[in-house]
């Protein structure tokens, strides 16, 4: 049979991702990576900015001379005019490098896609190495913990996968001290805005928490790549028995978004399968209100986002169908709130399993926000 | 066997808080840049950060340099006034007394770890620092990860070396600020890195280094809380907590904590509440759980309480816990169960997860 040398691409390789990883605005993330986009320039690789947002600071504008800008994208919506990343334009230009600051912004609504972090991935398909920008509390299953650490719920989200996909996470360091001195100076915000800034979002409490979740994430991010490329150290000497597989229990309640978050995570760090499950007397779910229909719904969706398949179980007894599933699936964990209907009883019933009994978070006040 | 007390910080030792407070505000400040490995660019960061301190109008003098095969430390070098070292024999050391009759606000300081040659004023130079430091002399400073002591022996597993200068790791925690300077491995080797050590050594170093300066910051934002006052049970840093009995299937449990605790890099605690009149039998196997809990690298506890479940929250709180581990009891009608101590712990354990584990006979079953 014939076959392709094996140096004849047909489609192209996809390029490659790094991520400058911070842990709040005025890192310095952006100014890193133009500094980056700059020394490749210097070494003859070309290299173009897709997107920057220059938010005003002058040093990261003079960061930016000399680098060949793709114009960015204008977009009516409801009378407003909107600027955003001309993603084509930037396939089409079709460099070695492209610059894209703010991995997790999200689209205007009628773009082509919804996210920016999904626009990079277009362009890495096409064989364009990204160099990106992104700050912590933007990772998914980080959510919760940045909501209980800063009271602030942050909508922009990255899933983890997108970044365990990632080639390179680089952690841009500074101390909470330098950085606050940075906004105390008017470098990264208005004098207006850094006020606000300072008495809300940037305390030293607040980055100190987000300094050591983001270092700790990065060392994560490290050991999991080295995991890709050869098999795990075990980190102690005990047979740690069958694999591990955990399941979610979707409800209509709210804390349930937390509970998946959680799920993820944990099965992210165990290196075990994920999977979900919601129960109902019907596909339907019609003895369901629309609202716990719709909630329901939104969890599942969640859960497809995250890359957990969720299945919807048909019986009238919820805990004794959950804990049956799990059996069937060689399920070692089951994952519930204090709120999950029934909890009580699967946990008497799914005996010979674990059950984790997930907390809901509760801010205390004195933390700001 | 570790018997541990815990307790609210009575008055007298917040007053020696306040007093320890005070005395470290009276020292110069000391800012740290932490690299995984030599090259990564801490000496740059360091000069960096000292020029742009005098571009604001600060006094900064270099009193340390290593000039050895940094063409672009030489560079930066020239903006600066430097204290002439002191030279003993054929090695140079920092002038301690000159940069004290100089009394500058900002001392920069490279290679922190380095020892003094036999006679100096200080065995090591971190020593050094120390003096300047309480003479209120701020100073900025660059070190590498394998010169701290207490991770030699981990940089020793990676790169089959150790090297002979080193700090105590207590030296790093007391910096105010420490900076990691993070390269990705790759681009390390690319441009000639350090000689012999391929892109998975850097790449465990890098993580050494990453969550060394992950645990200096945790403990900043501890001492941070404690002194404004703030209680947070759900930290950055995961807790996980087994409760032991002699009857729950304890060395699963403890396996399973050892396992997440590794994956998660959190800190793994062992509780047991004492019982009375136990068997003989119990007690024994109760003590061969502990073991294993040491083995296994946990912190063990054995504390004392009238209401087991009671005193295992006020631990798990008093230890900010995020994670209790705890066993199923042989009860099987779940009726009953509302009773049940595991029922109890769900309940009152707000703020933490708890992880319920089969009894021993059941998962066998």
């Amino acid at each position: 049979m014939f076959r392709l040398p094996d140096n004849v691409l047909l489609v192209p390789a996809r390029g490659k991702l790094k991520i400058f990883l911070g842990y709040a605005a005025g890192v310095g993330k952006t100014y890193q990576m133009l500094t980056e986009a700059q020394d490749l320039k210097m070494q003859g690789v070309d290299v173009v900015i897709g997107y920057f947002e220059p938010h005003g600071r002058a040093d990261t504008i003079a960061q930016t001379a000399g680098l060949e800008s793709i114009p960015r994208r204008v977009y009516e919506h409801r009378g407003s005019v909107f600027e955003d990343m001309d993603t084509a334009a930037v396939i089409a230009r079709h460099p070695q490098v492209a610059v894209v600051d703010e991995f997790a912004h999200t689209n205007v609504p009628g773009s082509e896609r919804p996210k920016r972090w999904q626009d990079v991935q277009a362009i890495q398909a096409a064989g364009i190495d990204v160099l990106t920008s992104l700050n912590i509390q933007h990772i998914e299953s980080l959510n919760d913990q940045v909501w209980h650490v800063t009271g602030i719920r942050v909508r922009e989200t990255v899933p983890d996968w997108v970044l365990q996909e990632a080639d390179e996470v680089v952690m841009v360091d500074v101390t909470p001290r330098a950085l606050l001195h940075r906004l105390e100076r008017g470098v990264v915000y208005s004098p207006e805005k850094a006020r606000q800034a300072l008495e809300n979002f940037f305390t030293e409490s607040n980055l100190t928490a987000l300094r050591e979740l983001a270092l700790r994430q990065t060392a994560h991010q490290l050991e999991e790549r080295r995991e890709e490329l050869r098999l795990p150290e075990p980190v102690v000497p005990v047979d740690s028995g069958r694999p591990e597989g955990i399941l979610i229990w979707i409800t209509p309640h709210p804390s349930t978004a937390m509970l998946i978050r959680r799920g993820r995570r944990v099965a992210d760090f165990l290196n075990s399968s994920c999977t979900a499950v919601a129960v109902a007397r019907d596909a339907a779910m019609s003895e369901l209100s629309p609202e716990d229909r719709a909630a329901v719904e939104r969890h599942l969706n969640f859960c497809r986002n995250l890359r957990i398949e969720p299945e919807i179980i048909e019986s009238r007894e919820p805990a004794k169908a959950v804990s049956a599933w799990a059996r069937e699936h060689g399920i070692t964990q089951i994952f519930i709130t204090r709120d999950s209907p029934e909890a009580h009883k699967l946990v008497h019933l799914a005996r010979d399993m674990q059950v984790t009994i997930v907390a809901e978070r509760v801010r205390h006040s004195g933390t700001g926000g | 066997m570790t018997s541990k007390e815990f307790s609210r910080p009575d008055p007298e030792e917040l007053l020696r808080q306040i007093q320890a407070q005070e005395a470290h505000e009276a020292h110069g400040r000391l800012k740290m840049f932490l690299g995984y490995a030599p090259r990564v660019g801490k000496s740059l960061r360091m000069f960096d950060e000292g020029r742009r301190r005098k571009k604001r109008g600060q006094d900064v003098v270099v009193g340390m340099i290593q000039l050895k095969g940094a063409d672009d430390v030489a560079e930066l070098i020239g903006e600066f006034e430097v204290i002439p070292p002191l030279r003993v024999g054929e090695v140079e050391t920092l002038n301690v007394e000159a940069v004290l009759r100089r009394a500058p606000h900002v001392c920069l300081i490279d290679e922190m770890a380095k020892d003094n040659p036999p006679g100096s004023r200080n065995p090591h130079r971190w020593q050094d620092v120390e003096e300047i430091r309480a003479h209120g002399v701020n100073v900025v400073g660059a070190i590498n990860l394998q010169h701290i002591s207490e991770q030699q022996d981990a940089v020793e597993r990676i790169t089959g070396r150790r090297s002979a200068n080193s700090v105590p790791q207590s030296f790093v925690e007391s910096a105010d600020e420490v900076v990691i300077v993070d390269v990705p491995a790759e681009e390390l080797t690319q441009h000639g890195g350090p000689g012999n050590l391929n892109p998975a050594q850097l790449s465990e170093l890098r993580e050494l280094a990453l969550l060394l300066a992950a645990q200096v910051v945790e403990h900043q934002l501890q001492r941070y809380m404690d002194a404004h006052g703030i209680v947070q049970s759900w930290g950055t840093q995961e807790r996980i907590l087994v409760c032991i009995t002699s009857r729950s299937s304890a060395r699963e449990m403890l396996a399973s904590g050892a396992r997440s605790a590794g994956r998660f890099h959190a800190q793994l605690l062992a509780v047991y509440v004492r019982q009375r009149d136990l068997t003989r039998e119990a007690e024994e196997t109760i003590e061969e759980n502990l073991a294993f809990a040491r083995k296994l690298g946990a912190e063990v506890h054995v504390i004392e309480g009238e209401d087991p479940i009671e005193t295992i929250i006020g631990f798990a709180r008093e230890q900010r816990i995020t994670q209790v581990f705890i066993g199923h009891t042989q009860q099987s009608a779940w009726k009953i169960w509302a009773r049940s101590p595991v029922d109890r712990l769900i309940k009152e354990a707000e703020g933490m997860d708890v992880r319920i584990f089969p009894h021993a006979s059941v998962q066998a079953a």
